[in-house]
Order: structure tokens, then sequence, then C-alpha cells
């Protein structure tokens, strides 16, 4: 791919042109927890309390989170310990490490808010 | 900023460990930690309640819940949540909290980072639904959490089989097991498991669990491709030779895959011990590089290293070396008798020989042997920040690069938000087969605060516009 080129930049957020990838899910064994609402690019989704968002993000079928930089390469979550800086979002405008990031009440979460700026200058 | 006898940098086995030893012999301690709870990895404790029939299932979880409340009870400052960026001779810690920046000061500083998972790169291994094996652990642990659809779980080391085992108890699917090693490479290292009967037998059930269910294991064979546009979607595996290189001609085999769990071992985390000036030397059966230090820890004025940041040797050894070190802390602020401190130390150094021998045999087995990097297409990302491929790696060694610093700065590998932690082992590796040189004498790349990002108002502090003192105008 050409560095600059827009094209095929956001294939989260057109589910025709890639199927979803199948399902990430939470043991049914596990306690129960309180369920916590918040939005993601504006949709609503439901947490359990205590999860980190990169996981809330992935049992929501929200794998891809931005594209790298330079080459525009889709990226998600990778080492979940705040060590590979891969899973970047704004939380109601801050940029934070998803897997580092507890889930609260109400947060509104921006994925590839970066990559959307340079293609929306 | 406030003032404590110790900080010790890390809530894992050997940070714990350390801060209860501390705290037992009157010392003010603060405990820093990324994460929301103390524990580290292998005791990372679950975001849901405990139940008394999960600890009784689950011996780590047990013993990680046991060493949180000893934790709690200690009287330890526990700061969670705290990213520290830098640490200086003083000792200084500055950190980044929940409520904005934060600076520690005290007489001694632990050092108990524990580890990086080292993930060798092959094309694709950057698409979203492929993550390490030590993050699949985390989400098994903490989570409940499994990949989805059918997972290849590749790499080396026990924790394949530990996560195989886990993503199926879970309710996940395994595809296949694709294991760098041999069987007879898990033989030769069986006098060292054994020290530790009770692990050595759950990993035989594991793998024992895992061949009932029908789960393929290849050995000796490693991805050499993770397929799929937005997602992965198949897996290449190939056969490898005893160097872990992938002959290029060697047959390809393709699984479908929806998810892939992927670690090459682990890498000490220096980079605290780099930026306070402790030598290293590269030790590759620890890891790689490790710090300088004392049997009891102590590495330079105030600084001590404890546990998997001084050389992996895993959990159990991890947390004597926490206390050694919590014990030495002691002794150096006169808070221990140097006669009292012989008499305590003695059988914790006993105990951590033993733990070492465990830990060593697992560390060994998981150590980087040369064809796994030299295998790396010249396409392949291997600094995933800036999107640098192996080819401008070979370019740069080619004009007549040696050292890591050179190839950073001509390239930009390793200059992007991680630091350099995701690929500095890879381009290292590279880096010293093209140049036909022992791997140390490619050195490592300077540590520079902030080790992690930040926003620019925690490294400038809170001030006013109006007390920046300015020049008076020049008169007109």
């Amino acid at each position: 791919m050409r560095i600059g080129d827009l094209s095929n930049r956001h294939p989260g957020r057109s589910p025709e042109a890639h199927p979803q990838p199948p399902p990430w899910r939470r043991d049914p064994a596990r306690a129960a927890a309180a369920v916590v609402a918040l939005t993601v690019d504006g949709e609503a989704i439901e947490a359990a309390a205590g999860q980190s968002l990169a996981v809330a993000l992935a049992l929501a079928g929200r794998l891809l989170l931005r594209h790298s930089p330079t080459a525009h390469t889709p990226r998600g979550m990778f080492c979940l310990m705040g060590s590979c800086q891969e899973c970047v979002v704004h939380v109601d405008g801050a940029a934070v490490l998803a897997c580092l990031e507890p889930v609260r009440v109400g947060m509104q979460v921006e994925l590839d808010r970066l990559d959307r700026e340079r293609a929306e200058p | 900023m406030s003032a404590y006898d110790v900080i010790v940098l890390g809530g894992g086995p050997a940070g714990m460990q350390a801060a209860i030893t501390a705290r037992e012999h009157g010392l003010r301690v603060a405990v820093v930690d990324e994460g929301g709870r103390p524990g580290g990895q292998i005791y990372r404790a679950p975001s849901d309640p405990v139940r008394p029939a999960d600890l009784a299932a689950n011996a780590d979880l047990a013993r990680g819940e046991r060493l949180r409340a000893a934790l709690d009870a200690s009287g330890a400052d526990v700061l969670t949540r705290h990213r520290a960026w830098a640490a200086a001779p003083g000792m200084r810690v500055d950190c980044i909290a929940p409520g904005g920046p934060v600076s520690l000061g005290a007489a001694a500083l632990v050092l108990a980072t524990g580890t990086t998972e080292r993930v060798i790169p092959m094309p694709g291994v950057t698409l979203p639904g492929v993550i390490g094996l030590a993050a699949a652990t985390i989400l098994l642990k903490a989570h409940g959490v499994t990949p989805g659809g059918p997972t290849v779980v590749a790499g080396v080391g026990p924790l394949l089989y530990a996560v195989a085992a886990g993503i199926r108890k879970a309710g996940g699917e395994v595809a296949a097991i694709v294991d760098l090693l041999h069987p007879a490479d898990w033989a030769a290292a069986l006098p060292g498991l054994a020290s530790r009967p009770d692990l050595l037998a759950r990993g035989v059930r594991w793998v024992a669990g895992l061949r009932a269910a029908g789960v393929p294991v290849h050995h000796r064979a490693t991805v050499t491709a993770i397929h799929g546009e937005a997602f992965v979607q198949a897996v290449e595996i190939a056969p490898v030779a005893a160097d872990w290189s992938a002959a290029p001609g060697a047959p390809r085999r393709a699984i479908p895959a929806a998810s892939v769990v992927i670690g090459h071992g682990l890498v000490p985390a220096t980079e605290f011990a780099r930026l306070l000036g402790v030598p290293h030397r590269y030790v590759a059966a620890q890891g790689g590089w490790v710090p300088d230090r004392a049997p009891d820890g102590r590495a330079a004025d105030g600084v001590y290293i404890a546990g998997d940041c001084a050389g992996i040797s895993g959990a159990a050894a991890a947390e004597f070396a926490g206390a050694l070190a919590g014990l030495a802390v002691a002794r150096d602020l006169g808070a221990l008798k140097p006669a009292r401190y012989a008499e305590l130390s003695g059988p914790v150094r006993q105990a951590l020989a033993r733990a070492e021998r465990f830990g060593s045999a697992i560390s060994r087995l998981m150590a980087l042997r040369p064809g796994l990097a030299r295998s790396i297409a010249p396409d392949t990302i291997v600094c995933r920040c800036e999107d640098i491929p192996r080819a401008a790696i070979d370019s740069v060694v080619a004009a007549g690069a040696r050292q890591m610093n050179q190839l950073k700065s001509a390239t930009r590998c390793g200059m992007g938000p991680c630091q350099g932690r995701s690929c500095a082992d890879a381009a290292a590796e590279i880096m010293a087969a093209d140049a036909g040189v022992p791997r140390e004498q490619v050195g490592a790349w300077t540590a520079r605060a902030p080790l992690r990002p930040l926003p620019l108002e925690a490294a400038l502090g809170s001030f006013s516009y109006a007390d920046i003192p300015r020049p008076p105008l020049l008169p007109a």
C-alpha cells in the first residue's frame, strides 16, 4: 500500500467489506459481575465491572483498534500488559492504553482517532 | 515528593516479597505497579470475585491471593495504576497516576519489573486477533476470556501447554499447538524440571488432556506467516532445524484459524536498571541482557534487583529473590544487624537456589536459538511502532552499522511509543547475524526517560504562566 493511500483504512467500520471474526467469549463458569454500559464510536456496548477496556472491546467484537501510523496496517491489542502500546484508544478525548484502563460507566471510547484525523484533516 | 525508605518497582512475586520483608523490619515501603492490583503475571489477580472452589482448583491463584493478603496486611503503600517513567539516583521515581503525575523519594529502590515477552515476527503478526502468550494468560487468569474461533497456540515454553489447556477449559477452541521444541528437548530438561514434581505433574496433565482431546501438536515447527486482511484467517507453519531456522524449501502447511497466540520466550525487563547505569551482561540462557549484581540483589548504591528482571528463573525463585533483596535493603539501611541478616538470609538463599533449578531449566528451554530471527523474511515488519521491515535493518548493516544505537538513528527502528521493548531482541539478532558478530557486540538501545509515553503536562508539572520569569521589555 502506498503511504498516504486512504483507501481501505477502516475495514472494521464496513462489515460488508470484511466479515466479522468469530466472537471472543467469557467463560460462563466465572463468577458473575455487574454490567457496565459504555459507548464505542457512539455505539452502546456492555462490559463486566473489573474488565480492562481492551478485553471489553474484544468481547464486543472490536478487535481492530487503530492503524499503524506509517504503513496504515490494522492493529489490535497485543501484549495486554502496557508494554507494546498497540491498544491506544481515546477515552473521553484522552489517549489511553485500553489494556490498562478499567471500564467505567458512561465512558466514551473512540477508536482509530489519529488515523481518522489524518484522513480528514 | 513523598519520602519512603524503599520504593519497590513492580508488584509481582519478587516485588511483593521484597515489600513484605522490608515492612517486617520496620521500613517505610511503597510498591509501584502499572496494573489495577498487585500480583504480576503468574499471580495475576482475577477481575471478578474469587470463590473458594477457584482457590482449590488453582495453585497459582491461591498463592497470589495469599501474597496479596500479606502485602495488604504489611502496611506498605501499594500504588497501583502508577506507571513509572523515570528513576534517578537519590532515589527518585516519577510516575503517572490516574490523578496526575506523582514523584516518590526513597533511600533505596528495588527493581522487580519482571519480563517482557519475546515475539520474533513473521508476516501478519501485527493483525488484530494475534496476541502474545503472556497476553493470553492475562485474558484467561484475569478475565476468563478466550480468543475467538479456532486458535493456533505457537512458540516455545510451558506457557504453550498452559494456555492451550486454559483456552479449552474456558470453552475455547485450540486448532493446533506449534512448538519450536522437540520432545527430546523437553526430555533433556527433565532433571531440572523434576526438582518441582508438582509443577512437572501439572505440565504432564496439560499435555495428556490436550492429547486426549485430539489437539494436534506440531513439534520442531514454527509459524512462518499469518494470513488475513483485517483479521486472522489462516496460519502457515513449517518444520524447523535444531537452531529453529525454517528451511526456505521446507513444506508449508496451512491451518485455518481466527486467532493466534504466540510467544518465543521471556526477556528480562532491564530498562530501569540500564537507565540507572547498572552494567549488564548478555546471557542467552537467562533471557538476554542481565544486570550485574551481588548475590543479595544489590547492584549499585541504593539499587537492588530481584526476580525475572535480573535473569529469567520463574515465579517461585522470584519470591525468594525478592525476600533476599528486602533483607539486604533492611541491612544496608541499618534496620537489620549484619549477624541477624546472615541468620535470616541463609535459609532464603538455600530456598532460592532450589527454586532456581526449575526456573533455570525452563529458561534454558526457552533461550532464543539463532535460526529463528535469521529466517525473518525481508518484508516482515520488525518494529511494529514504526513499520520498519527487516530489509531496512539489513541495508543499514550493509552500509556499515554495527551498533543498535546506529540502527535506531538510521531507521527509527525502536524509536516508537513502545521504545523498542517489542522489537529489540529481533532487531539485535538480525544485526548480529548480518554482521557476523556475537549478539552482545551489537549492544542495546540506550535507555532514556520517559520509559513510557506520558502526557506533556506530566513532564512539565503544574505551573502558572504568571510565575515564569520574563526578561523586561526592551525600551521602545
